[in-house]
This record gives structure tokens, sequence and C-alpha cells, in this order.
């Protein structure tokens, strides 16, 4: 067991990080929606399906079928990234509209609107299921896979390197956007106290949508890059990597856009060093067991939560 | 108030009605046939197995050989018509036994299924109860024959050849030295790659390397960094083919370059499409045969026939559903007419089907244990013939 | 959406409950014990063949109406104690059933136990399983709440997935049946032979256990458990500040919610007598959470309702096969902004929520200045005061 795990530490670490980023881009998705609507999104997790079947879309309508490399790849990478985020942010936007804002505005409970977020995603699940079959659809192969290096027996790969900077790079322009924009101020605002910042001329509806807008943006990037990562989707794939996703929104401090990400890398490693020391089939066992063991020493997450101390 | 109640009732009223009104259609799957189990008038015969829902394209292989079978039978003249009821379970084994009461309130005479291993353990006591008999043309779970069922019967060997059958074509045939055996945490997956573990073992065949994957996840990275370092000559999968896509493409990605090796699961189309070009090279077994491709000219017909009708060519169980429903139809045209007379019969049949001659042993099994290896070659899956003719190119 | 707000004020959702409520109210002892009497003999005739013939056309009426139906029935008043009463947001309830079911299925399989005795164990594991995870994780607020329950959910399947013990992926089977009376007949049926072909039976159990449990739960609400559930629910640190203990109670709803999922969980796996890890997925638990809230959470009627239209229309529509799961998720949607205190809310609900509460309690994830007082203070106190008490003074000032 722990030989294992020795042998494959670097390996672990370097595929924890890799799947750690993809969570981390749809746990901020959640975290913000939930700062803002104490809400879970139950149905983020299809946003970030339908970003998938976007960029596959993208790939199928340039034609691509073998990989690319220099400004073809980039431009090809782009591309996939910016429709997927565009589709993404689309959804996000149309969901609030139809499944959440009547709630909000009929003062429903929460525990209705989590009841409709599950309608939601069974309802787009189907969509897609119906629309494009219910078995697995691959990506062509848009980019080389070359290993760069290697570090022990992990293997250091463009595309893992791809994943993770991406992620960084998001959280930090949506952290910078979060604290100076000025409609970030108003989602903070919103945040902390929503009858407040209504007083003082934050305008909710728009903070609302704003909040849904980056969220979806942000799974479609998550899409793309799980596009060029794992070359395949299907119609339920949001489902267990959503699930997953919240679970490090959780754990990282729900609300907190940094914790999101922290929480999302440290579950990709947990699961990966799990897997090496107990075996895979015990790997979600362990994520949650940690789950549990960190919110009982630390009830509000690694990072603690509020979305209006993002500067934490 | 009282305007407001019964304003409530009339609403009440017009909901239930709409709603029953709007619930009409009975298309797939029909309601109860009106033929009886005996006497004049046409039989029924059921078809079980998923037709929707995830892994549903097995069932509807298995489906389509049936109805081409009754098709063919009602054609000709002078015969009994028989007619098919297709039980969706959706491959779950509890739907299914809520499908095998309405089969037994339908009268059907004859079951073609449970397609399933885990749909089996719940529908068939229900058969046997009741009395119908029942030929599985896929569900190799090998504890199915050791419940003393007098009904049950199945057309293609079970897992316990399977296994030992691909882990011997491994020592032997590929010459592996080490191995790493995966399974998908299923009762088929890891049934199946149990018994490739312990039949390696009695090879002299080193197992390096153990685990289990959850087929729903998106990363395998786990399992391709513990089987990595072990530098294995083969790999083998218990598990069906959509995590035999991903798998074996993260594997070669990763870097592992042993042979893949899996069972009859994997063997559908799109295991290449998913596993792309990492597919090329895998062996995949089964107890079925392929009518592709064949040099038998029964079995060339059936293959055009199933052509013409369904567009697409004969796949996985095709042939197996198609001979199950024969052999019923045999009984039937012999005279046979009530569930435990067709039983009698089919029990003691021996018929040259066009996957493999059909007899069975007293317990239901199927005699005989042919265990048949297909290659995927240039992204097409080419039958190699059964595991002692068998040579694949790598 | 504005459209559907519009019909919505068009539609006058007649009073139907209050109306019937105030009805109620007025009838005296006699006259309500008379209508359950009817109603529990109309639940035993239910599986008659000329309903089943039009309520599930493809499907055999009696077997629906055990599983999914009846199942799905018990599991939603259980969980209402939970959701409905306590007010505590469970995604995991998966888990008791899967504990009760496989506590049966291992005492009947491998210590030869008969049902009757395994029985009150099953429900004992069940309650000590909720126990055991309440414990550590009732003291945390809603919505971790949420995502823990449902982690553990899956730890129990995945763990009866891995160990030997419970069979691994293969479950365990056979599960004998309960001792049966074959001699037994009421009106034509063997009303005591538990076998494979028949599940009128099982069905008359379920419906027997039904009874007690409602006739529990019913006992509870109206006692100091209940009034303190109720009091927990609304506002949880007004209650404690009242001097109830919140934290004692809240263990006390979901162990009771526990029992109730392994006694379904017991009498599940004696019917179905095979169970493997695959019976109890996660989306079991979102299904019978949207049958609570979509029948009216806290409302025993309502969530029987509801559990028995989430049970019975997929199976009614199975001609639609393709379009069941759709026109689900859509129905949801619908129904929540339509009518988002459920189809049969409770009186004391219907009153919260035209209070603006939204008549569910908050499920701990109050926004705004109460949500501060939960979060961890990370600035240093500016006087010696301890943190919890400048806290305090700054909602007092914000008027919150």
């Amino acid at each position: 067991m722990w030989n294992d795990f020795t042998q494959q530490f670097w390996s672990s670490t370097i595929d924890g990080l890799t799947n750690g980023a993809i969570y981390g881009l749809v746990a901020m998705g959640y975290t913000l929606v939930y700062g803002v609507l104490r809400l879970i999104n139950f149905a983020h997790s299809e946003v970030f399906m339908i970003g998938t079947f976007a960029a596959l879309g993208a790939v199928t309508l340039v034609g691509v079928d073998s990989p690319q490399s220099g400004l073809a790849l980039v431009g090809v990478l782009l591309l996939m990234a910016l429709i997927a985020m565009a589709a993404s942010g689309g959804v996000a936007v149309a969901l609030e509209r139809v499944a959440y804002r009547p709630l909000r505005k009929r003062g429903a409970s929460r525990l209705a609107a989590l009841i409709s977020a599950i309608g939601a995603s069974f309802f787009m699940q189907e969509v897609f299921a119906i629309w494009k079959g219910r078995d697995q659809v691959t990506f062509p192969r848009v980019m080389n896979k070359d290993v760069w290096f290697n570090i022990g027996s992990g293997q250091v790969r463009n595309d893992k390197v791809l994943v993770i900077v991406a992620a960084v790079v998001m959280m930090l322009l949506l952290d910078r956007f979060v604290n100076t924009t000025r409609l970030g101020r108003g989602i903070r605002a919103t945040a902390q106290d929503p009858d407040t910042a209504v007083l003082m001329g934050v305008n909710i509806d728009r903070v609302v949508m704003t909040t849904f807008l980056i969220g979806g943006i942000l799974a479609g990037l998550a899409a793309a890059l799980y596009g060029v990562f794992f070359e395949i989707t299907q119609y339920n794939v949001g489902f267990l990597l959503g699930i997953k996703a919240f679970t490090a929104a959780v754990l990282g401090g729900i609300g907190n856009i940094r914790g999101a990400l922290i929480g999302g890398l440290v579950l990709g490693l947990i699961e990966n060093y799990g897997a090496s020391i107990f075996g895979t089939q015990w790997l979600d066992v362990v994520a949650f067991s940690v789950l549990v063991l960190v919110l009982m020493f630390r009830p509000t997450g690694i990072l603690g939560e509020n979305l209006q101390r993002a500067r934490v | 108030m009282r305007r407001a109640y019964s304003r409530g009732l009339v609403a009440a009223a017009a909901a239930s009605a709409l709603l029953l009104s709007a619930c009409g259609g009975n298309d797939n799957g029909g309601s109860s046939g009106g033929g009886g189990s005996s006497g004049g008038g046409t039989l029924s015969i059921g078809f079980m197995g998923a037709q929707t829902g995830p892994n549903a394209q097995l069932g509807i292989n298995i489906s389509n050989g049936v109805e081409l079978a009754l098709e063919q039978h009602n054609a000709k003249s002078g015969v009994k018509q028989v007619k098919l009821i297709k039980y969706d379970t959706q491959g779950d084994p509890t739907q299914a036994t809520n499908q095998a009461k309405k089969a037994v309130t339908d009268k059907v005479v004859a079951i073609v299924g449970p397609a399933f291993s885990g749909e089996s353990k719940t529908a068939d006591p229900i058969f046997e109860e009741a009395g119908i008999p029942n030929v599985s043309p896929s569900a190799t779970n090998a504890l199915l024959a050791k419940n003393g069922w007098k009904f049950w019967h199945r057309v293609l060997a079970n897992d316990d050849v399977q296994g030992p059958g691909a882990a011997d074509f491994l020592a032997k045939t590929v010459g592996a030295k080490t191995v790493a055996v995966i399974d998908d945490q299923s009762d088929y997956g890891k049934g199946l790659a149990d018994a490739v573990r312990k039949q390696l073992a009695t090879d002299g065949v080193k197992v390096a390397v153990n685990d289990s994957i959850n087929p729903d996840a998106s990363s395998f990275a786990p399992t391709v960094n513990k089987v990595k370092p072990a530098n294995v000559d083969a790999v083998y999968f218990g598990g069906y083919y959509s995590a035999a896509g991903k798998l074996v493409k993260q594997l070669r990605d990763g870097g592992v370059q042993g042979t893949f090796m899996s069972g009859d699961g994997t063997l559908d189309a799109q295991f290449i499409t998913g596993g792309g070009a990492a597919a090329n090279g895998a062996l995949l077994t089964c107890t079925c045969s392929s009518a592709v491709g064949s040099s038998d000219p029964a079995v060339q017909k059936f293959a055009s026939d199933y052509k013409a009708k369904f567009n697409v060519d004969p796949a996985t169980y095709s042939a197996e559903g198609f001979d199950a429903a024969n052999i019923f139809l045999q009984a039937i045209d012999a005279g046979k007419t009530s569930p435990s007379d067709i039983n009698d019969f089919v029990s003691k049949i021996d018929y040259k089907g066009v996957s493999k001659q059909i007899k069975f042993d007293s317990n239901g099994e199927l005699a005989g244990n042919l265990l048949f290896v297909t290659e995927v070659k240039n992204g097409k899956l080419a039958f190699l013939g059964d595991t002692s003719q068998a040579k694949p190119s790598a | 959406m504005s459209a559907l707000s519009g019909i919505r004020r068009r539609i006058q959702f007649p009073d139907f409950m209050g109306v019937m409520g105030s009805w109620w109210d007025r009838t005296p002892w006699y006259g309500r014990w008379t209508l359950y009497v009817l109603l529990i003999i109309g639940a035993f005739l239910l599986p008659s063949s000329s309903i089943g013939s039009f309520m599930t056309p493809e499907s055999d009426w009696a077997s629906v109406l055990f599983y999914p139906i009846g199942i799905y029935v018990l599991l939603a008043i259980g969980l209402n104690i939970v959701v409905g009463q306590a007010g505590l947001l469970d995604l995991g309830y998966v888990a008791f059933f899967a504990i009760g079911a496989y506590a049966l299925a291992v005492f009947a399989t491998k210590k030869g136990w008969s049902f009757w005795e395994i029985l009150p164990l099953s429900i004992i594991i069940a309650a000590a399983a909720g126990l055991i995870l309440g414990t550590p994780t009732l003291r945390l607020r809603g919505d971790y709440l949420a995502i823990v329950t449902l982690g553990f959910g899956e730890i129990i399947r995945i763990t009866a997935n891995n160990l030997n013990y419970t069979g691994g992926p293969r479950g365990i089977s056979p599960i004998p049946h309960p001792p049966s009376r074959p001699n037994v007949e009421v009106g034509g049926v063997k009303i005591l032979r538990y076998g494979v072909l028949d599940a009128r039976p099982y069905y008359y159990l379920l419906v027997v256990a039904i009874v007690l449990v409602i006739i529990i739960v019913k006992r509870l609400e109206k006692s100091r458990v209940g009034r303190s559930w109720a009091a927990i629910r609304e506002d949880e640190d007004a209650a404690e500040l009242m001097g109830v203990p919140t934290f004692r109670f809240k263990i006390v709803s979901f162990v009771m919610g526990a029992s109730v999922g392994g006694l379904a969980g017991a009498i599940f796996a004696a019917q179905t007598t095979s169970i493997t890890p695959p019976n109890f997925p996660f989306i079991l638990s979102a299904l019978i959470l949207c049958a609570v809230v979509l029948g009216g959470s806290g409302n025993l009627l309502g969530v029987i309702l509801g559990a028995f239209l989430i049970a019975w229309l997929p199976e009614r529509f199975r001609g639609f096969e393709q379009y069941r799961v759709l026109v689900f998720g859509a129905a949801l949607v619908i129904m929540m902004i339509i009518r988002p205190e459920g189809l049969l809310p409770s009186r004391q609900r219907r009153a919260e929520l035209a209070e603006g509460t939204g008549g569910m309690g908050s499920l701990g994830g109050e926004t705004g200045a109460v949500a501060g007082q939960r979060v961890e203070i990370d600035e240093e106190p500016v006087s010696g005061h301890p943190p919890e008490v400048l806290a305090g003074r700054d909602e007092r000032e914000a008027g919150g």
C-alpha cells in the first residue's frame, strides 16, 4: 500500500493536480452562485456538459480531424474555448431566467429552488441524450500528447500543463474581477447582504445574471479543456463531475473563489493519493471521508467562506 | 370559500381527465396478448431485456434477432402464428421483476431472455415458479446454472469458460508473463476478471497489478499510474465497452504498451470509436460467435437477411437471439403449445443454429465450451475464430 | 418567467387545503377515524386487476404498488421527518434504505434468522447508522449537511460494492421469504403466502408498516418533540436561545428517519430476494427528496401523494420511454415555479410562505447579516471582548 504510494507519488501528484484543476474550474461556478444566492446549482453540471458538446461542435465545424501544431493548434484551442464558453454562459443565463428567477421573485424556499435545479438537470441531460444518443461521443485528437519531461514516475505532458495553467489563470482573472470592478463589488455586496445592496443601488437581477454568466463561462472553459484532455463526452458526463466539483467547492470553503480552486486541486490530489494507497475502488470513499474530517475541524472549509472576503 | 372548494374539485377532475387521456399511447411493448397458452389462436413469445437506457444496444441486438426469426417463421405457410411481446427492463433487476410478472399474466409460452445476468437473478425465479421456459442468449454469469432451475437455459458458454479461456489464451498464445487485471466493479466485470486472475495464477503468469475502476469516471489516471511502472506484457479488462474505450486510450497515452484484452462486454464497435487508434490490436473474447465473415451459407443467409431488415450488420448476441427464438419455434412447429411441453422439447433439443450447435446439459447450460476471439485491426472488428485457432497479429 | 407568473395569477389555485383543513378541524374524532379506516381498507383493496389495467397497463400493478410506489411512500414519510419536520437537508437518505436491506440480507443468508427476527434488528442497525452519521455532522450548517449526507450515501453503496462480506458487486441472493401461512385466504387472495409470483402479501405487509409509521409520526408531531422540530426548522438560533436542545432533537429526527429507511429496506430486500449495490444509487435519494418537496414538505398526506406520483407516473408512461425523464424534469421545474410550496402544503407551511420565509425554514442558509454570525471571524477583535460578542453587537447595529 504505502510502497505503491511512494512509488506513484509523482504521477499521482501531477495527475491529481490536472484532474483537480478541472474540478476547480467547475467548482468556481458552484461557489459563485452559492455565495450570491445560497443555492446549490444542481444543474451546473449540465451547463458543463453542454459546453463539451459545443466544443465538439466547434471542432467539427472547422473540420479538424487530426492533431494540429503551432499557430493552427492555438487557433483551434481558442476556438473551442470561446465557443464552449459562449454556449455554457448562455445556457447558464437561460437556466437562471427559466428555473430560478421565478422562484426568487416568489420568495420560494431554497429547497424548492433545489428541486427546480434537479428537474432542470434531468431535463437538459435528456435533451442531449435524445439528440446526441446515449453512447459516448469522441473528439478527434486536436493536440498531440507530448511528454515534456518526467519527474520521478510522473509524466509532465503538454495537455496536463495546459489544464492546470488555464485554471490558475482563470482563477486569478476572476479574483481580480470580483475585487476591482464595479460589477464585482455588486456581487460581493449581494453576497453579503442582498437587502442593503438593493438600498445601495445594486441591481440584483443583473448581479445574479452576471454571476450565472461567469459561472457558465468558467464551466465552458473547463468543458473545452475536458474535450482536449479526455477526448470524449456523453450526455451524463456532468453528473459525477458535478458532485465532485461541488465537494471541492465545499472543501475549499463555499463562497470563496480561491477556495474553489484550492479545494479542487486538493480533491484531485486526495483522490489520486487515496487510490494509490487503498486501490481505485476506494477513492470516492476516501474523498468523502476526508471531506467530513475537514468539515469537522474546520466547519467552513479550508479557506473559510465568504465571497466578500475573497482576498483571503 | 364554497366557490373555491367546488372550483378545486373541477380543476382536480379536469387534471385527472387530461392525464388519463394523454396516456392513451401504447406503442412499444403493446398490451397483453390475446392469445392463450394452448388451443387455437396466436401464441406469444416474450423478449425480456434492455430496449432503452444504458447498454440498450446489447438488448436491441438480441430483440432484432428474435424479430427476424419470428418474421421468417410466420411467413411460412401452414404454421401457427407466433407473436412477439417485448418487455423492456432497461437492464434493471427491479424492473425485471415487474416485467416478468407481467409476462406471466400475459400468458407468454416462452421467453427469450433476460439479457443480463443481474436481471436474470430476479426474474428467473418468477419464470421458474410460473413454469415458463426461458432461454438467455447473453447472460453469462456462471452462478445462474447452480440454482436448480428446470425452465432456464442459455445458448452460450458462461463466464467460467470465458474467464479461464481468456487467461489461457493470454498465457499460451499471446505468451504474456506479467499481466495487469482491471475490473469495473460490476457483477459481470469483476466476476470475469476474478476468473481470469485465478486461471492466470494456475497458468503460472504473474498478475502484477490488480485494480478496480469506476466506469463512470472520466479519469483512470490512478490505474494507469499503477500499471505503467509494472511493465506488464498484457492488460486484461473485465467490463463494458464505454469504459474499455476510455481506459485503453488513457493507457496508451500513459505509455503502457502491453496487449489489451477484454471480454464480450467490450465487443462492440463503440469500443473502437471510444478508444480511437488506441483500440487497435485489442483482443476481445466472447462465447458468442460472429455471424459476419462466416463461410457457412446458413450463417451468411442470416447475416444478409438481418442486414436487409435492420440496415446494420448483426452484432453481439444477434445470432444467439435468433437461435434462441428458433428453438422455441421448432418446439411450436412440432405441435407443442403449452409452456411445459415446450420446455421438455427444448431441453432435449440438438439443433444447428447460426451461432453454434445447441444442446443443453441437464441444468440448462450449453453443452460445449467454445470461446471465440476477435481482434481490432485498423479500426474494425476482425473475427479470428475460436481460441484453439485464433492467431493475433501482434 | 413572467409568462408563467402571469398564468399563476390568473388561475387562482383554489384554497383547497384551507377549506379541507377547517372542515377537518370541525369533524369529531369518530368521523376522522372512520375516514382513516376507510382509507386503510381502500389501500388493501388497491391491487385489483381492474384498477391495474388502467393504472399500469404495461407492468404488473401489484408489483408496481409494492415497488416503486409503496416503498417510495414509506421512504418519503421517513425523509419527511428529517427534511419536512426538522428542516435538515439530507441528500443521502438512500444510505439507510441500503443499510436496512443489507442487514436483512446478511442476517437471513449468513445466520439463517427468520424475517420477523431480523426486522427489528434492521431498524436498530439503521438507527445506529443515523446516530453515527448524525453526531459529527449535525453541527454543520444546512448545505454542508447536504453534501456530507450525499457523501455518506455514496460511501455506503461503494463499501457494499467493495466488501466481500456484503457480496461485492454480486450482492446477496437469494434472500429467503418471510415464513408463509399459505392457507390463510381472504377474498380469494392468499394474503400470507410470500413468494416471488404474487407481490400482494408483501404489499399488505407494507401497508401495515406504513400505517404504523404514520401513527408514530403523527404522535411525535403533536408532542414536545414535534414542536421542538418546528422551532428548529424555523429558526435554529432562536430555538437554541429559548432553551430547546437543538442538537439532541436534530439527532432524534435523523435517527427516526433512518429507522424508517431501514424498515423500508428490510421489506424491500425480502420481496426482491436479490439485492446489489446498484439498487441504491444517489438518484434515489434525489427522487425521494423530490417526492417530499413536490408533495408538500411537512404534510404527511402531501408527501404520500408526492411519492405516489413520482413512483407511478414513469411506470404509467412506459410507452413514452424515450421522453419519460425529460418530461419528469420539466414537470419538476414547472411545478416548483407554479407551486413551490408543494401540491398539498401543510397549513402551517402556507402561513409561513405567506410570511415570506419560504415555508421551509431556510435550511440553515441564511443570507446577509445572519450569515455573518456563523462565519469564523478572521480579524483580531479590537477590544478585549471575544469575537462572538462583537459579532452580536454588529447584528444589533445593523438591525438584522
